[in-house]
């Protein structure tokens, strides 16, 4: 072997080799994920800098100032009943849309084809229809409520009923993603537990309850991560259906985010929001680091 | 137990048929009425007569409404720039993470895996802060470079070509090939159904994304579709439906089209993503 093979193999050249690959996405990675996380952090305990005037140390002033902001208190409970309505109707509605199509059903292809559209349209865009759908007096709903004989109401505009609609919205966009996760799922059980259940003359919700639902759990818990995940990162269709209102009704964390932020640049304040998103996020990632991963594998 | 009971055991009834179909009417029904309403004039938006008249009309006026052919173009050229360089970053990486054994490589991977749980969305400001000082705002590239290193990428090729056994590696290297060769020979070629997985997560991701390019593009020149959307259709331009939705369906077409072109494998991918 020529000194130059040895060289190229050795133990101190091969270290040189892998951090040379890691490199670039390590670089990146700094800049825009680990730098801003501590900036953020950083920047929450200084004032926002106006015109001369550079940035003070305020300590906790940011923090008080959120714990004093009703705005921000609303879009937290909203957050919250957002998530608590998203994530159990979206992974309820994956799984039975799954459980459908994975079996033969007439119009199999069809079925899953009508579920998983609304994942891959552009959420901006088709927040544009729902907005027809949800529009008082000629919109869809209305058309729908006043052949019924309902009165009419404007879904959007009424602080009561913003949110839901906002949330439906949501779980229609997120369902058909999930459902191949499930799907995927269902594709690799065994077929033969189903012709055991059968001989022992299981029912069909036996069978669900007792064989698919327990060996469907580690998707459970990967969809379910996932979810929360997405519960407090949605916000595109909040600037085209309500932009927050009526009356901030309809706000979540990272659209009040962005209005602090990029509306009123007060960006000291935000970074302090930010900080309380990332401690939401992280805290789900370390749950699932930690607890789930015993039993989701990643081989 | 006669073999055609257990052929049917568990199989859906015509109740689970029927409910199937009703939800999956329902889910479609947004994309139905957006096709109607863009296809049809203006007076028929809100009237469903099988009478009405086609018109192209509605995609036209969109079209010559808003810069929409440049903001195609932005989008195009955002979400392959995205992707060629995320494949390339990420498969350098994950060979490293897969193959060689070094100190600190636990350490390493952990701050990759950070990005999993704090995605650039949420880090806004900072990351605007950022562009400014590399006076990039306003600019294709500043709506790509927090995307650019995907940890989702590297670590989905980690575990692919961890799976690829070191036999073939071996075999490659005694025939004399170096480690570069080995990874575009070997390994690239082995992992091209992550590869399809990923591009097709990813371009559906960036042709989408929203919050992020509207906050750090304010011209036309740098503005994707999303965004040039959403200026278009807001509200204060006053409400014409039909346009409206010709320009919806006009932005999703390009994907839409791709996805009932590809449904098997785009569905079979996310599947394959997905469960590794």
């Amino acid at each position: 072997m020529s000194a130059r093979r040895l060289g190229a193999t050795g133990p101190g050249a091969t270290a040189v080799h892998a951090w040379l690959l890691l490199l670039p996405a390590l670089v990146l990675l700094v800049a825009f994920t680990h730098w801003p996380a501590v900036a953020t952090f950083i920047d929450s305990f200084y004032s926002t800098p106006k015109g001369s005037r550079p940035a003070v140390w305020v300590g906790l002033e940011n923090y008080q100032a959120m714990v004093d902001d009703p705005v921000f208190w609303k879009a937290v409970r909203n957050n919250l009943w957002f998530a608590g309505a998203t994530i159990p109707l979206s992974i309820g509605l994956a799984l039975v849309m799954a459980l459908w199509v994975n079996e033969r059903i007439a119009g199999r292809a069809f079925l899953r084809m009508a579920y998983f559209t609304p994942t891959v349209l552009p959420m901006i865009a088709v927040a544009n229809i729902w907005l027809f759908f949800y529009t008082p007096q000629y919109g869809l709903l209305e058309q729908l409520t006043g052949a019924l004989g309902l009165p009419s109401h404007n879904w959007l505009g009424d602080p009561r009923t913003a949110l839901a609609c906002v949330t439906v919205v949501a779980v229609w966009k997120e369902a058909g993603f999930f459902m191949i996760f499930y799907l995927a799922a269902l594709q690799t059980l065994n077929p033969s537990l189903r012709e055991a259940a059968a001989i022992e003359g299981a029912s069909r919700w036996t069978f669900f309850r007792r064989v698919q639902w327990p060996l469907l759990m580690p998707t459970t818990l990967f969809v379910l991560v996932n979810a929360v995940i997405n519960a407090f990162r949605a916000v595109d269709h909040i600037f085209v259906l309500t932009r927050g209102g009526p009356d901030n009704a309809s706000t979540l964390l990272l659209y009040h985010l962005y209005e602090v932020g990029f509306k009123f640049w007060d960006t000291a304040y935000a970074a302090a929001i930010t900080v309380v998103l990332v401690v939401v996020l992280a805290s789900v990632a370390l749950f699932q680091f930690f607890v789930l991963d015993k039993r989701v594998h990643y081989k | 137990m006669k073999r055609a009971d257990r052929l049917a055991y568990n199989e859906p009834t015509w109740l689970d048929t029927v409910a199937a179909w009703v939800l999956a009417l329902a889910w479609i029904l947004p994309l139905l009425y957006a096709v109607w309403t863009a296809f049809h004039p203006a007076e028929f938006s809100t009237r469903f007569t099988l009478m009405a008249p086609l018109t192209l009309d509605n995609f036209r006026r969109a079209w010559e409404a808003a810069p929409f052919a440049r903001y195609f173009f932005n989008t195009t050229l955002l979400v392959a720039m995205i992707l060629a360089v995320q494949l390339v970053l990420a498969t350098l990486a994950a060979y490293a993470f897969a193959r060689y054994t070094f100190r600190g490589s636990n350490v390493a991977f952990a701050l990759v895996l950070v990005q999993l749980m704090i995605m650039p969305d949420i880090l806004l400001v900072a990351n605007y802060k950022t562009m400014a000082r590399l006076g990039l705002v306003d600019s294709l590239v500043a709506i790509g470079l927090p995307y650019f290193a995907s940890a989702f990428a590297i670590f989905l090729l980690r575990q692919t070509f961890l799976g690829i056994p070191k036999e073939l590696d071996e075999a490659a290297r005694v025939e004399g090939a170096s480690a570069m060769q080995v990874l575009w020979r070997v390994y690239v070629p082995l992992a091209r159904p992550v590869y399809t997985a990923f591009a097709l997560v990813s371009v559906s991701f960036h042709w989408n994304n929203f919050l992020w390019p509207l906050i750090i593009t304010n011209s036309v020149e740098a503005r994707p579709l999303t965004v040039g959307l959403q200026v278009f259709s807001s509200p204060d331009q006053g409400v014409d439906w039909s346009v409206i939705t010709a320009a919806t369906l006009m932005s999703s077409a390009p994907l839409l089209v791709g996805f009932l072109l590809f449904q098997r494998q785009f569905v079979q991918s996310f599947m394959r993503a997905g469960i590794k």
